[in-house]
């Protein structure tokens, strides 16, 4: 667990000495900056709308900004996924830093959750800057806290996951930008999956739309936390890690 | 110390490592010789458990590198051709990183890092990034973040390549002075490096183990016959060059004559004595007895392929007159 630690530790520091976690930081506070703008306007004039025809229906911001604004971000956080895992091994087995890692007294798995902790952390961090934009609200308004925390750890494991798919996919290939284009791919697909779900309504349909990443999201979106998502959420995670280290293996005899 | 018996790696396609075996004792320094692409480096990795053995077995102070590989990373530091370094990192940082990855205790980590860099050269550097260092001074870091444990067995491979002559000089330097208290594998192959530090070679080519050997024992078997070369310029200018080298070899004690090339009227032989005799002296005498000038006239040293064609008797079938 220690050796975990050390080495998540080192590979944060990597992601803060160079421009990728500054850049991906800026990014994402631009892009959610932008939504959130976007929706509390809405509120606002859908708002003053209301009341200008004497209807006086309350209105609620977690239904009207906090639940759009979520949804917005777990899209936005597959294109911001690739960027952060397309490293973490590709660029080793590049320079070869690998070997230090390998002829190391640390079992593979010591290596994948080090990296992979290093990238939740940064992805959380990612994540925290929205929380400056959210805390607008609770100066002005009187949005219920609970839902918006079951959001923000939503989006924590549905990052978690496609983080360790991501991860696996830079284990495979010595490519930085083959590894960032195969798991755009593979977060995109994710995404798209239960479109389908829209127009088929056969089990192959509800199977497929089960499997898509984004779908899990909609109740923790809405607050409510359900076990059937976290479930989900958990298995391809462990799916990811567990294909990581098969591969890390694989390569050994490979080689 | 470090066994490896009948040891066998096979890449896809071809065979790096054949069928080799050898032991190294406590304490020695071992120069692992080779040509390119001989499989030093294969070997190297299945030793540091990086690479598993197609077949055969190896093992590192009793622990096997494919039942044990955590006890043997444990006791082997290891310097890789191109040393891992992080360029992000300072030089400071990326020794304490390899030590904590090496496990070395907490309350010891400060002590061993300054110990290492001190002993490698680069504690004046030690806040510098490895970004901007030079090539001499990653190949120090590198050795010293594979010291920092105080492994038993280090593993060096090619640990001099491209570094100037001073450079070169004090890296050697250094490993002899760790010998005592470490084995040492070393591989290069540049031969002077390993006369000047080994104990014992192993020599392999191709992937097969060609001689295994301590260094006194390797050169007397290699020096038996002298090698001279010696560059003639004919007075009278006419001169062909069969007229010299039948005249060079009817001396006594010549067992063969190469050309080499001709540079205008500058004609250069490689002159090989009969085992144990030394020749150079009636080489001289011959040459200026024959009104020819005597241009230059001195010990050629064994080049590794030499070596290689002599060990693996593989001379006689290397056509003779050609370079």
């Amino acid at each position: 667990m220690n050796l975990v630690w050390i080495i998540c530790k080192k590979e944060l520091k990597s992601y803060f000495a160079s421009p990728i976690a500054y850049g991906l930081m800026a990014f994402f506070a631009l892009i959610f900056g932008y939504f959130f703008y976007a929706a509390v306007a809405i509120f606002v004039v859908r708002g003053t709308e209301m009341q200008m025809m004497g209807r006086s229906m309350p209105m609620d911001l977690n239904e009207w900004v906090v639940r759009p604004v979520m949804m917005n971000v777990s899209v936005i956080g597959l294109f911001i996924i690739p960027m952060i895992t397309m490293r973490l091994f590709a660029e080793e087995k590049k320079t070869g830093t690998i070997e230090l890692l390998a002829t190391s007294p640390v079992t593979d798995l010591q290596i994948i959750l080090g990296k992979w902790f290093a990238a939740v952390l940064l992805y959380a961090a990612i994540l925290g800057i929205s929380a400056f934009d959210l805390a607008i609200l609770f100066l002005y308004g009187k949005p219920d806290g609970m839902p918006i925390l079951i959001s923000y750890l939503g989006l924590l494991l549905q990052g978690s996951c496609l983080l360790a798919v991501g991860a696996f996919i830079s284990n495979c290939t010595r490519n930085q930008i083959i590894a960032g284009a195969g798991t755009f791919v593979v977060c995109l697909l994710l995404w798209v999956l239960d479109w389908v779900a829209a127009y088929d309504t056969s089990t192959t349909g509800k199977v497929i739309s089960y499997l898509s990443v984004t779908g899990h999201f909609e109740n923790f979106a809405k607050g409510v936390l359900d076990s059937k998502d976290v479930v989900y959420y958990l298995s391809l995670i462990f799916l990811g890690l567990f294909l990581t280290t098969r591969s890390m293996e694989s390569l050994r005899w490979r080689a | 110390m470090i066994k490896v018996d009948g040891l066998t790696k096979r890449y896809a396609r071809n065979v790096a490592v054949d069928n080799i075996s050898f032991e190294v004792e406590k304490g020695q320094i071992v120069g692992f010789l080779g040509p390119n692409g001989a499989g030093k480096t294969t070997t190297m990795r299945v030793l540091t458990c990086f690479l598993p053995p197609t077949s055969g077995k190896a093992s590192v102070a009793g622990f096997d590198v494919l039942e044990q590989p955590i006890e043997v990373k444990r006791r082997i530091g290891y310097l890789p051709e191109t040393p891992p370094l992080y360029p992000e990192m300072e030089v400071k940082e990326y020794v304490r990183y390899v030590g904590q990855l090496k496990g070395v205790a907490h309350s010891e980590l400060d002590a061993k890092v300054n110990e290492a860099c001190e002993r490698c050269n680069v504690a004046d550097m030690k806040n510098r990034l490895i970004a901007k260092l030079s090539k001499g001074y990653r190949q120090r870091v590198g050795l010293a973040s594979a010291i920092i444990h105080n492994p038993d067995v280090l593993i060096l491979d090619e640990p001099t390549a491209g570094l100037d002559p001073e450079q070169r000089k004090e890296t050697l330097g250094l490993i002899r002075e760790l010998a005592g208290s470490h084995t040492i594998i070393l591989s290069t192959h540049i031969l002077p490096e390993v006369e000047q530090t080994c104990q014992r070679v192993i020599i392999i080519s191709k992937g097969k183990l060609v001689a295994t050997d301590t260094m006194e024992n390797l050169n007397s078997r290699l020096r038996g016959a002298e090698m001279v070369a010696v560059e003639v310029e004919p007075r009278g200018g006419d001169l062909a060059r069969e007229t010299v080298q039948q005249r060079l070899e009817q001396l006594s004690g010549v067992s063969r004559v190469v050309f080499k090339e001709a540079r205008g009227q500058r004609l250069s032989f490689e002159v090989e004595s009969l085992q144990g005799r030394s020749i150079r002296a009636e080489l001289a005498r011959s040459i200026v007895s024959a009104d020819w000038n005597l241009l230059e006239l001195h010990a050629a040293g064994l080049s590794l392929e030499e070596i290689f064609l002599q060990l693996t008797g593989a001379e006689k079938a290397a056509p003779g007159g050609t370079k």
